[in-house]
């Protein structure tokens, strides 16, 4: 498959799809992270989260039509407010969900599966009563159109540059703040031994209430950021939610660096592989493989070592 | 294999007594043929609802992929029907006549290999049996040996469904893509479109899903249904009382398969036609709450569940399609929330005590137990 073209000509078709990939890999993360949190850290499967990406989307959406029409003078840094507002957005929506629903089925992972699909539903069909069936696009500031030419065959595109540059600088907030914090050292301490944590003072509930809550706020700054490379419809959350699921698995469901990596090695196999052959063909490898290395490895790539 | 006690109690009787009737004699004669064929294609998702029981119920392993061992079986069903609609003097019109239509839309010239064997009837109902029960048993003994189970398996399960979805539709040469394997018409050269064949088909599918009770019945009365709890409840503990965890597992993810393969091979025939829309991970997970609105641990529950929020999908999005998907979340939450143990929760909470009551009054006996005899999960 590799014969029809030149040496020259490959490098820059990898790197091409190198950086497709990494635009790829930036919404997988940013997706994953909020699934990492909620997932690895609560134990709770989040099947709605797609829909809170898509909460994120919206808001973003409904951000730039206002600013166009009210504040257009401010138009090119709209972006920065809707992200706050989508992040706020989600993450409240969220925390109401774990009020009236998580909470009491923290002792029954897979029950949480159901009703969050419920809740994913629910969600879908309120998406498209209020905002249409029809999918919806957000026009970009100026300065993020055009592309980068980094060599006469390698162009890159600057909105995915923009991307890729917040899902670092979030990524780097999130260990921040898990790691560095004194809350993130609650939830953890939550995590690690809920009955312990709570002994020592900590409100457990209210750790709960809060992790979830960012875990859904970053899966609405992630919508925020999908608006700037794809549409946004009522049912766009429900394709990434099964990659973003098998993302998280694979990269070891406590680990974040291993959903950094995992995302990375996903997103590149699929993007170089697309350009190859057929996208749905791409898909089914890539997730097969994921399949058989979770079937020689289910405690995915990077397991913390923990006693059970 | 010892069955300790008898085959049915006294209200498991009642059930199994008045599910025949409904389903024998009640709805036959009070439906059309063509509300008749519709309740036939919910039956078939019964017989999914049927294996949910035994394998999440019963062994509390919750496989999100029942879509596509119900799209294994029906997928057998529906190559050897396309194969006999598709004969030489039907397709002549085609540039490759005795081909299916869609290999011939594809530029196919002559029938895969993988389809060659589908000619032969004993082969296609031989496939829908056992492709499905190998294909389980590959994945649960990849998985269950190696100790994966819970909300992982699910996962993998689900991811397994949108694998065979995307392959079904990107291979729309051999597999007919998106729209599937449809105009079926004759199974050997019995024509199943007309009114009468959908009576006949209707009972024999009836007598098909009382096999099915009765078999799930079985394994629920024996040791082995036994283990199944015990393993649902302490894993660990069953594991170090000698038993291999990981076959008792296999062996209710594959029942449930063969189940789930045996509804849908129905279901091409009740239908007339087989597509991916039936496989993937929202079908799948459908067929999930058919049995969690019955009753996750009562077989007959199962049966009413697919019954009830089929024709509640089916008459409210003819009327309200904007409601349905919120009716359908909705019930989603409530069932986990409010009835962990669905319709045959509430009826053994608080029917069926009344009904004891009764009875009791009338004469001094009572049985024991009601639908949910072995107990709610203590997860």
């Amino acid at each position: 498959m590799f014969g029809d073209y030149s040496i020259g000509d490959l490098g820059a078709i990898f790197a091409m799809q190198g950086f497709a990939g990494l635009i790829l890999f930036s919404v997988y993360v940013l997706m994953a992270l909020g699934l990492a949190i909620i997932f690895g850290q609560m134990g709770v499967i989040n099947m709605a989260h797609g829909e809170f990406m898509i909460l994120g989307a919206y808001v973003t959406w409904m951000t730039s039509n206002a600013f166009q029409s009210f504040l257009p003078a401010l138009f090119p840094g709209y972006f920065f407010v809707a992200m706050a507002l989508a992040f706020i957005a989600s993450g409240s929506l969220g925390m109401l969900v774990e009020w009236a629903m998580i909470r009491r089925l923290y002792k029954r992972p897979l029950d949480t599966l159901l009703a969050t699909w419920g809740l994913s539903l629910i969600l879908q069909q309120a998406y498209r009563s209020v905002f249409g069936a029809r999918e919806v696009g957000v026009e970009l500031p100026e300065w993020m159109m055009g592309s980068w030419q980094a060599t006469d065959a390698i162009q890159i595109p600057i909105n995915g540059m923009f991307v890729m540059c917040l899902t670092i600088l979030i990524t780097i907030v999130v260990a921040y703040v898990l790691f560095l914090s004194r809350w993130g050292r609650q939830v953890r301490a939550v995590v690690q031994n809920r009955v312990m944590a709570g002994a020592v003072g900590i409100n457990t509930e209210k750790v709960d209430r809060y992790t979830f809550g960012l875990g859904c706020g970053i899966a609405g700054v992630a919508g925020s950021a999908f608006t700037m490379i794809g549409s946004t419809g009522p049912t766009a959350g429900q394709l990434y939610i099964v990659d973003t699921f098998l993302v998280v698995v694979f990269g070891g469901a406590a680990s974040l660096l291993g959903t950094i990596a995992s995302a990375f090695t996903i997103s590149q196999a699929q993007s170089t592989m697309e350009f190859f052959m057929s996208g749905s063909m791409a898909k089914v490898l890539t997730l097969l493989a994921i399949v058989a290395i979770l079937m020689m490895r289910p405690q995915g790539l990077f397991a913390l070592k923990v006693r059970k | 294999m010892i069955i300790n006690s008898r085959f049915f109690n006294r209200s498991e009787l009642i059930g199994f007594v008045s599910l025949l009737l409904l389903l024998v004699v009640i709805l036959p004669l009070a439906l059309d043929v063509f509300r008749l064929n519709l309740v036939a294609k919910y039956l078939t998702y019964a017989f999914v609802a049927i294996g949910l029981v035994l394998c999440w119920g019963y062994g509390g392993i919750l496989s999100l992929g029942q879509g596509v061992f119900f799209g294994l079986g029906g997928y057998c069903m529906a190559m050897f029907l396309k194969l006999e609609a598709s004969s030489v003097a039907n397709t002549k019109i085609q540039s490759t006549p005795g081909i299916p239509d869609f290999m011939d839309w594809n530029q196919l010239t002559q029938l895969p290999f993988f389809w060659k064997p589908f000619q032969s009837f004993p082969f296609a109902l031989a496939a829908i049996i056992l492709v499905p029960a190998i294909f389980s048993f590959i994945i649960g003994a990849a998985m269950f040996k190696r100790r994966v189970g819970g909300v992982y398996f699910a996962i993998i399960t689900q991811a397994i469904a949108a694998i065979m979805t995307i392959l079904i539709v990107g291979q729309q040469g051999y597999t007919g893509g998106i729209n599937g394997i449809t105009d079926l018409r004759t199974l050997h050269g019995w024509d199943i479109r007309t009114d009468h064949a959908k009576y006949i088909l209707y009972f024999v599918e009836v007598f098909f899903l009382f096999v099915a009770i009765l078999v799930a019945q079985f394994i629920r009365l024996t040791k082995l249904g036994r283990i199944l709890v015990a393993m649902r409840e302490q894993e660990d503990r069953v594991r170090f009382s000698g038993y291999s965890v990981a076959n008792f597992k296999i062996f209710a993810f594959c029942a449930a398969a063969v189940f789930a393969a045996v509804g849908g091979a129905l279901f091409t025939l009740e239908v007339g036609f087989m597509s991916p829309s039936f496989v993937g991970i929202v079908p799948s997970i459908e067929m999930v709450i058919y049995t969690a609105v019955g009753g996750r641990l009562s077989i007959f529950g199962a049966v009413y569940g697919s019954l009830l929020v089929n024709f509640a999908k089916t008459s409210l999005s003819e009327t309200f399609p904007q409601l349905w998907l919120f009716g359908l979340g909705a019930l989603f939450i409530a069932v986990v929330l409010a009835f962990p143990n669905g319709l045959a929760g509430i009826w053994g909470d608080y029917v069926q005590p009344r009904i004891d009551r009764l009875l009791a009054s009338r004469s001094k006996k009572s049985g024991n137990g009601g639908l949910v005899a072995n107990g709610a999960p203590a997860e």
